[in-house]
């Protein structure tokens, strides 16, 4: 059944060569760029099933592997991989370009070629993040993605955009270049770059804290963590409907994804050693960001810290592994902490992806972000509220959608590890209901006051298939999330069984 | 017979500079194009002349006073590439500003020669011939706007500044003689190990070496002429004083700092680790104040010569590898993006403000997006090219111990990406002052394509480059 084809390098280099081509066929006729555009993330994401057809979800190693030298001077390797963890963020990807690309075809009307050129080549530099095995390929990666991102939002955004590109593009350098002095360090205790020597180097306890604050700087400012999330909310705002989509349903998951991969199996004495400290920075963002998230005025930035709240729960999963085991003595339960945190990434990729694109819908009628200024829509969209209404749901963790298990799992692990972890964790079911269903209740429900909103017209076809498509993956995973789990089941164990083993004894010999 | 051989490059490079003369004075007024193809014809000859010959271990001729070895001739190679490259840029710059320019070449060429003989340099001497050589070029080419005023302050002050700087190199070259009796750098490498007791006048006179050579790459606090100089200049020369010179000052350093004085090695990188912040800081900072390109750019060069040091400071061979990839990487990005400024000149405006830029992408995607890459490249952001310059020396200097200083490079570059993402910015996020389309030759948009994809092309394969830049610098393992 297994087809002979270099699946990984396919999924990375079809959507970046593709944009390219988009861009520059596309400088002629415009007409083409979105149908072609649209084939090749279709492509992409059938490529990415194929992946999903022939994973095999009982093995930890890691599958589909290509290694090929690179600079074969100092050993780097162009070395792709994917296990239990990469894949289903993968899929989200493929999954969230389509929607994207289908987000932007009538809105966008400028430089329609470039606009769509940029998110393929985007999908396929972070594709290449979720896939590189060896720490220089993820760091490239990693680095080149901010170009069209930072083109995204400067070109097709909001009135202060220039300012909001230029935050995220130095707020993610600064934290991206010291991870590379990290990796330097690390290249240096090896001599490879391949990240599986680099997790198991031995490292003595002051290098691995100095390291993990490396790593910490270049992933918090990601995913984002308080208080170093102040970018966040500026991006979103400014950004164009398909960039706060994709800030907020993958590449806030990629800081996510690289303490899974990075922090925590290179540096695990670190980690133990400061799980208190990334615990409190937490429960801060949920607790704290949920009560700024709901004085907010405009919804796009109300989203955004509820975003901020909501990762908050991926890096508690994250971290409290340590205190879970330290009460129960089972690694079993710890390692249900970081399916938690995984089932919160990809269900937080479906939930905060379509409610930008329902702010997204409403701004194209209205060209306004402001809260105030609507008020009613229920009586002239009503096809759109129900949509609408469900998202908000599962952004509140409502029983039934995928917001609710990720949420849940963390909770309920948080309350292995102490009691008042879960109890702070837990505020969010009463804010985040609170702060999502007022904004519901002030933008779709009483009074038409605005004669604007009385016009507005309800959702086309092509928005109802793009909301639609992500309503059913929100239902799918809160209904029935056996495949997600037991896709990355066997992967999750094998990360805690890395960190159960101290690298001290070793580096001290 | 043995020692003419070993400079058949550099006496044909110069009877090419001499026809190119005398092919100007007599029929330029004929045939413009004339001194400009024989300039490339003469340039090719070089090269295939110095491909020719690469001899396994270092060669020695003229009693030792001129070395002829693999990483000469790699950087020899680079150089005289880069120099006919600017060629095209220079043409098409003194077409659109419709002004006579045969003594460019000519110039360029004699430059060249300079730059050739400091890189083969094996004696004191040689290596000021070559600079002196490659100097009085400079400053004759940068005096040739006569009528712009700003052009010959820059002359002037450069001329001034240089012979200081040159007058610095010979009065630590004079210390250097009285210590050990001997100009060849192989005896100098020898009696320097061994003249213990004569450490301090021997670390005094490197600290005049290291201004000599400061003053020539443009390091902090001997960069002062390099924004006057860079402004001032007709642009081509600006971009042919910001690139192959900086290679040929490179070897200059190594000639003298690893092929000399290495026994003084431990002094030389503590004053580098000085001179690399300083210039990183102040290059970076000042940088973003600058309201003109070709003033930004030149911020840059003085940043981004601190980076060079960083890898010659770690003392390895593959340091030196470093520092090299980083200078060839750093002056075809450089070309390139004085190159954007050539494109845009018009009769009779230089067109070098940073305001020129505004609206680039929606005047001439194509270009805006070449300037783009060169920009990213010079800020370090992958893919491109500079990304690679930046993580060799890094990867050299924290291999070295260095990882505090390596943190305080990799902060400075967040600092310089600024003012990158500044011209970025202004390309592809402001509206276009003017909208007329950009009038260039089809040979300049060629010539710029070429030089932005390879910046492109050498950042998603870097690996031949790096193995011809590390296979070169072999021969250089600590003693």
């Amino acid at each position: 059944m297994q087809l002979d084809l270099p699946l990984l390098s396919l999924v990375i280099w079809l959507p970046i060569l593709g944009g390219l081509w988009v861009i520059l066929a596309g400088a002629r006729r415009d007409g083409t760029a979105r149908v072609t555009a649209l084939l090749i993330s279709l492509a992409t994401f059938v490529i990415s099933l194929l992946l999903w057809q022939g994973f095999d979800t009982t093995t930890a190693n890691m599958q589909f592997v290509e290694r090929m030298a690179w600079i074969e001077t100092f050993k780097v390797d162009y070395h792709l991989g994917i296990d239990g963890i990469s894949l289903p963020l993968i899929l989200l990807t493929t999954f969230t370009t389509i929607l994207v690309v289908g987000a932007g075809w009538e809105v966008i009307e400028d430089r329609i070629n470039q606009y769509m050129g940029a998110f393929l080549i985007l999908e396929g530099l972070m594709i290449g993040v979720f896939c590189s095995l060896d720490a220089l390929l993820f760091y490239f990666f990693w680095e080149a993605m901010l170009i069209p991102m930072f083109l995204i939002i400067g070109m097709w955004g909001g009135p202060r955009r220039v300012y909001a590109t230029l935050k995220f593009f130095l707020y993610t350098f600064l934290g991206s270049v010291l991870m590379l002095v990290a990796l330097l360090y690390l290249y240096r205790q090896t001599g490879s770059f391949d990240l599986g020597e680099m997790q198991a180097v031995a490292l003595t306890a002051t290098e691995q804290k100095l390291i993990f604050i490396a790593f910490l700087l270049a992933f918090a400012v990601k995913v984002p963590m308080w208080p170093v999330h102040t970018w966040l909310p500026d991006a979103h705002v400014e950004a164009p409907t398909g960039g706060s989509v994709v800030l907020a349903a993958i590449m806030l998951k990629m800081g996510g994804y690289g303490f899974i991969r990075f922090s925590l199996p290179i540096t695990p004495d670190a980690a133990l050693a400061l799980d208190s400290f990334m615990i409190a920075l937490s429960l801060i963002a949920i607790v704290y960001i949920s009560f700024v998230a709901l004085v907010q005025q405009d919804m796009k930035k109300l989203i955004a810290y509820s975003s901020v709240s909501h990762m908050g729960f991926v890096t508690l999963g994250l971290f409290m592994m340590f205190d879970i085991y330290a009460v129960t003595s089972d690694w079993q339960d710890a390692a249900m902490g970081i399916e938690g945190a995984m089932v919160q990434m990809i269900s937080h990729g479906f939930i905060s992806g379509a409610l930008f694109l329902c702010v997204g819908v409403m701004y194209d009628r209205l060209h306004s972000r402001q809260i105030s200024d609507y008020g009613g829509v229920v009586n002239s969209m009503p096809k759109f509220a129900s949509f609408m209404l469900l998202f908000a749901m599962a952004n509140a963790g409502l029983p039934a959608t995928s917001g609710f298990v990720g949420e849940f799992i963390v909770i309920l692990s948080a309350y292995k590890a102490n009691f008042w972890y879960a109890f702070l964790a837990a505020t969010t079911l009463i804010t985040g209901a609170a702060y999502t269903l007022w904004m519901y209740k002030r933008v779709v429900f009483g009074d038409i006051r605005n004669p604007k909103v009385a016009a507005m017209s309800d959702v086309s076809g092509r928005e109802a298939a793009i909301l639609g498509a992500l309503a059913v993956m929100v239902l799918l995973l809160g209904i029935w999330p056996a495949p997600l789990l037991d896709m990355m089941h066997v992967s999750v164990e094998h990360l805690v069984q890395q960190l159960a083993q101290s690298k001290l004894s070793v580096a001290n010999l | 017979m043995n020692d003419i051989a070993l400079v058949i490059p550099e006496i044909t490079l110069l009877c090419f500079g001499c026809a190119v003369l005398l092919l100007e004075a007599f029929c330029g007024k004929q045939k413009p194009q004339a001194s400009f193809w024989c300039s490339m014809l003469g340039g090719i000859v070089v090269l295939a002349l110095l491909a020719s010959y690469v001899p396994e271990s270092a060669r020695f001729g003229f009693a030792g006073t001129f070395r002829v070895d693999v990483v000469g001739t790699v950087l020899k190679s680079f150089m005289v590439v880069l120099v006919l490259l600017s060629f095209f840029y220079a043409r098409e710059y003194y077409a659109k500003r419709e002004q006579p320019h045969g003594e460019h070449y000519s110039l360029a060429m004699f430059a060249t020669l300079g730059m050739l003989i400091l890189v083969s340099a094996n004696s004191l001497l040689t290596i000021y011939l070559g600079l002196e050589l490659l100097s009085l070029s400079l400053y004759a080419m940068v005096a040739t706007q006569r009528d712009s005023p700003i052009a010959s302050e820059a002359a002037m002050k450069y001329f001034v500044l240089g012979a200081l700087a040159s007058g610095m190199l010979l009065y630590g070259m004079s210390f250097l003689y009285g210590v050990t009796g001997t100009l060849d750098l192989s005896e100098l490498l020898i009696k320097v190990s061994v003249a213990e007791d004569k450490r301090l006048l021997l670390t005094f006179a490197l600290v005049f070496l290291l201004v000599g050579i400061s003053f020539k790459l443009g390091i902090v606090p001997f960069h002062m002429w390099v924004p006057d100089v860079y402004h001032g200049a007709a642009t081509p020369i600006t971009q042919f004083i910001g690139t192959a010179p900086k290679i040929a000052a490179f070897g200059m350093a190594m000639r003298l700092l690893v092929d000399g004085l290495w026994g003084l090695a431990e002094d030389w990188q503590q004053m580098l680790v000085i001179l690399s912040v300083l210039s990183m800081a102040i290059g970076n900072i000042v940088a973003i104040a600058q309201s003109n390109l070709k003033r930004m750019l030149a911020y840059s060069t003085i940043a981004h010569m601190g980076y060079l040091l960083l890898g010659m400071l770690s003392a390895t061979a593959s340091g030196y590898a470093a520092s090299m990839f980083y200078v060839t990487v750093y002056a075809l990005m450089t070309m390139g993006a004085f190159g954007l400024i050539v494109l845009l000149v018009s009769r009779n405006q230089e067109n070098d403000e940073l305001q020129d830029f505004a609206g680039l992408a929606r005047r001439s995607p194509w270009f805006a997006f070449m300037m783009l890459i060169m920009m990213f490249a010079l800020a370090g952001v992958p893919p491109f090219a500079g990304f690679w310059a930046k993580w060799f020396v890094l990867k050299e200097v924290v291999q070295a111990d260095y990882v505090w200083l390596a943190t305080l490079a990799v902060i400075f570059s967040l600092i310089g990406a600024f003012y990158y993402l500044r011209v970025v910015k202004l390309m592809y996020f402001d509206e276009p002052l003017r909208t007329q389309a950009i009038e260039a030759s089809q040979d300049l948009k060629l010539v710029l394509s070429v030089n932005g994809l390879a910046v492109l092309a050498l950042g998603i394969a870097p690996s031949a480059l790096m193995s011809v830049c590390v296979s070169a610098t072999l021969p250089y393992l600590p003693w």
